[in-house]
């Protein structure tokens, strides 16, 4: 479903006399339906650049990202945000905010984006937000005023709304507690078994024992002679 | 003065006033604007002895139509007494030397500012509007490159937002004269500021030709062209009048002037057309206050 | 939502100069259907001048802009006839001025000033344009009982709101933005973006938005394109040029802003 091959980055800082600092190279990866691959290595060793490469927030210098029939390295911008909408998933810790929208049409609005029933759209961000425990007396106001963990609970409700093929998680777990967190590794473990590709990062050891396959340590792309 | 010297007019001046040049300029435009109804004709306005607003627009308009045989007749909103109408009369008298009547009917041509004789017109006369400001839509649009590319282009969207505003302000179309209509399904034109009354007669086996002296516009209704006042689906034109009948010849159905009467409130209505009120009682009709003068009741 | 096949603007070659001074030139792009495209760059850099050209208020020295018309199909906008493009300016294509009062008539009231483009497609039933302009005003966020005031007693995020119901009561496919948010103060222009992109999304139209305020793309633009000195230095996916900017131009502009 996800296939990096042979895939480099590079910064080029043209502000600072055009220094050139390659980050990554000969990055590999191949991740199966229903599989979770958890991307490991010290901070700063490009967990986060590879997973924004494949999300084509970061723009490969070389190689291939295959996503589902898209090659997110050189394919068109709508190419990638028909992708975004239809195939790929990202849920991250934090929420960009969107100003003056009720919580339960942020979760609904991924749904609806690619043309789900309204009805049938706002039952699943009900039914997910209940699962997350979020009161039902918050349903109705913007999440902007909300605290950081229900902030992030809406996050995941909304990155989870949609049936993504393929999901990219950056720290779903990170600071939810016991219960929470529980719910979100069910979340994982149920888009695994409906045949979704993801990929992940967790600090969170015990997490990422229960729900990886497979751990890969991004340390190995880091280049030698930099 | 000594204005009452026979001949000065056609010794001193070329025939009504104007040179045959300038005349035969005006013409082109008028036969223009007879082609194209309603279009506003451009044409270099001459300064006449009268000041802007007294009609000097009409005043070429009419010295270009007259001929030695024509008899002229001059209305004022209506009245055939006025100074505008009176110095407009002598003007022609002097310079051209024509016939004048205040009769409607032995008038071949008509020079009016602010309305259309009550009398039905017939094929043979020439009514001439005096036109203060020819562009419809210069209130809502101040470019006259921008109205000219309108009408050219038939935009004419913004006409109906002056009577929206109309009706959003005050509950229906208020506008009361100078309103808007469109001539032959084209142009939409301004009837100069004639009241809404005397709209559906702008239809008319008469010539209408419409002179702006100070704008330098000329432009024509044709005999019998179609002329639409604008409105709305749901606030149909309505050409109101006055409930009241002429004080002094009775007629139901003519545009009324109010007329004060005294400092406590006393006021009567007659008819604005004097000719026509003057006629109606010469024929024996007769209103609630025709002589003898009895205070108005009110 | 799916991905139609054709685009609804196609700019080929674009190129327009002040005597010996360029405007903008080699500008190229199609534009989806659904897609709101953010044209950012500093003051001179020539995205007012492309969007005036693309919008039909100049006419570029050469170059091709074909837009996909409901009636012909794709016809070059820059060959069509004056009356036929003005026409796609009231029908199809809408344009939201940076000053509101360049897009207003400020003589007229609010509710005037939504109907005008329905009577000028020929609208002729007082009623039912009221209706449709109260309606307006209310999914711009200006309550009816304003429908009657000029707009000139309306303060600028109002007059702003105001000029977009005008542009977008016939249901255009097309927008094109000056600035829109520029000269509103901060929290007003979080208000307006939000309205903009509810109604981008809701009525599925395309947009090209001109800014220098890299905050107003990242919020409403799927794809950015970065203007230098006429030139277009950088184009892509909106988050992708603003988080990993490949031209130097671009990192610098990045740079300086504080938090996008």
């Amino acid at each position: 479903m996800i296939s990096v091959r042979n895939v480099a980055k590079t910064f080029t800082l043209h502000n600072q006399g055009g220094a050139v600092i390659p980050v990554m190279e000969g990055a590999d990866l191949e991740v199966a339906p229903g599989e979770c691959v958890a991307l490991t290595g010290s901070s700063g060793a490009g967990k986060s650049t590879l997973m924004r490469m494949i999300y084509g927030n970061y723009l490969a210098a070389s190689g291939s990202i295959i996503v589902g029939d898209v090659d997110v390295a050189t394919a068109e911008p709508r190419e990638i945000l028909k992708l975004r909408r239809e195939t790929l998933g990202y849920v991250s810790q934090f929420l960009r905010v969107v100003p003056r929208v009720a919580t339960l049409n942020v979760v609904a609005e991924p749904m609806l984006a690619v043309g789900m029933e309204r009805s049938a759209a706002v039952s699943r961000a009900r039914e997910l937000l209940t699962r997350l425990r979020i009161p039902e007396t918050l349903w109705e106001l913007s999440p902007t005023t909300f605290s950081g963990g229900e902030q992030q609970r809406v996050n995941i409700a909304r990155g989870f709304a949609h049936v993504f093929p393929a999901m990219l998680l950056d720290e779903p777990t990170a600071s939810l507690d016991a219960a929470n967190r529980a719910t979100v590794l069910d979340l994982i473990d149920e888009a695994k078994a409906r045949g979704a590709a993801i990929i992940g990062i967790f600090h969170d050891e015990e997490a990422r024992a229960r729900v990886a396959d497979r751990e890969i340590d991004v340390s190995r792309f880091t280049p030698r002679a930099a | 003065m000594t204005e009452d010297r026979p001949g000065i007019g056609t010794d001193a001046y070329n025939f009504a006033y104007l040179d045959e040049q300038t005349k035969r300029m005006i013409r082109r435009a008028i036969l223009k604007g007879v082609a194209i109804p309603g279009y506003q004709v451009p044409f270099a306005s001459r300064e006449m002895p009268m000041p802007y607003g007294w009609g000097t627009g009409g005043v070429q308009v009419t010295a270009a139509c007259l001929t030695p045989a024509d008899r002229l007749k001059v209305i004022d909103q209506g009245a055939d007494d006025t100074t505008n109408a009176v110095s407009i009369r002598k003007f022609f008298e002097r310079t051209a030397g024509v016939e004048t009547t205040e009769h409607t009917t032995e008038a071949t041509v008509i020079q009016t500012r602010h309305r259309i004789p009550e009398t039905p017109m017939t094929d043979d006369q020439i009514l001439v509007y005096q036109v203060p400001i020819p562009e419809p839509l210069r209130f809502l649009e101040p470019r006259e490159t921008e109205t000219r590319k309108m009408h050219g282009l038939e935009e004419y969207g913004l006409m109906h937002v002056k009577l929206y505003e109309d009706i959003a302000r005050h509950g229906e179309i208020a506008t009361a004269y100078a309103y808007p209509v469109k001539v032959e399904g084209r142009y939409v034109m301004d009837p100069s500021p004639i009241p809404k009354f005397d709209n559906p007669r702008l239809e008319s086996p008469a010539l209408q030709l419409f002179g702006a002296g100070r704008e330098q516009r000329i432009y024509a209704v044709p005999p019998y062209s179609k002329v639409m006042s604008l409105d709305f689906e749901d606030h149909p034109f309505n050409p109101s009048k006055a409930d009241h009948p002429c004080a002094l010849c009775g007629a139901e159905n003519t545009y009324l002037d109010e007329v004060i009467m005294d400092d406590a409130g006393g006021r009567m209505f007659v008819c604005s057309d004097t000719d026509y009120c003057a006629t109606r009682q010469a024929e024996g009709h007769r209103g609630a206050q025709s002589a003898p003068f009895t205070e108005a009741a009110e | 939502m799916s991905t139609p096949a054709t685009p609804l603007l196609q700019v080929r070659d674009i190129r327009k100069t002040y005597g010996a001074r360029i405007g903008c030139t080699d500008v190229n792009f199609d534009l989806y259907p659904g897609e709101v495209i953010g044209i950012v760059g500093e003051s001179g850099s020539g995205k007012s001048t492309l969007l005036n050209c693309l919008a039909g208020h100049l006419a570029p020295d050469e170059g091709e802009i074909l837009f996909d018309t409901r009636a012909d199909g794709l016809k070059d906008t820059l060959k069509m006839s004056e009356p036929e493009r003005r026409m796609l300016g009231r029908t199809d294509w809408a344009f939201v001025h940076q000053n509101a009062r360049d897009g207003l008539r400020m003589g007229v009231s609010a509710g005037g000033n939504v109907g005008e483009r329905l009577m000028a497609v020929g609208a002729r039933h007082y009623g039912n344009i009221r209706e449709q302009a109260i309606d307006w005003l209310d999914r711009v966020e200006i309550a009816e009982d304003r429908v009657d005031d000029r707009p000139g007693a309306f303060s600028g995020g109002m007059q702003q709101r105001l000029q977009i119901a005008r542009n977008l009561v016939t249901g255009p496919r097309l927008v094109f933005m000056d600035e829109p948010t520029g000269g509103l103060d901060v929290s007003v222009q979080a208000r307006l973006l939000d309205l903009l992109r509810g109604l981008v999304r809701e009525m599925g139209l395309s947009a090209i938005i001109v800014t220098h305020d890299l905050a107003v793309v990242r919020l409403l633009a799927d794809r950015l394109m970065v203007m230098k000195s006429g030139h277009v230095v950088e184009a892509g996916l909106t988050d992708q040029v603003l988080d990993d900017p490949q031209h130097g131009y671009t990192q610098l502009l990045v740079s300086s802003v504080l938090q996008v």
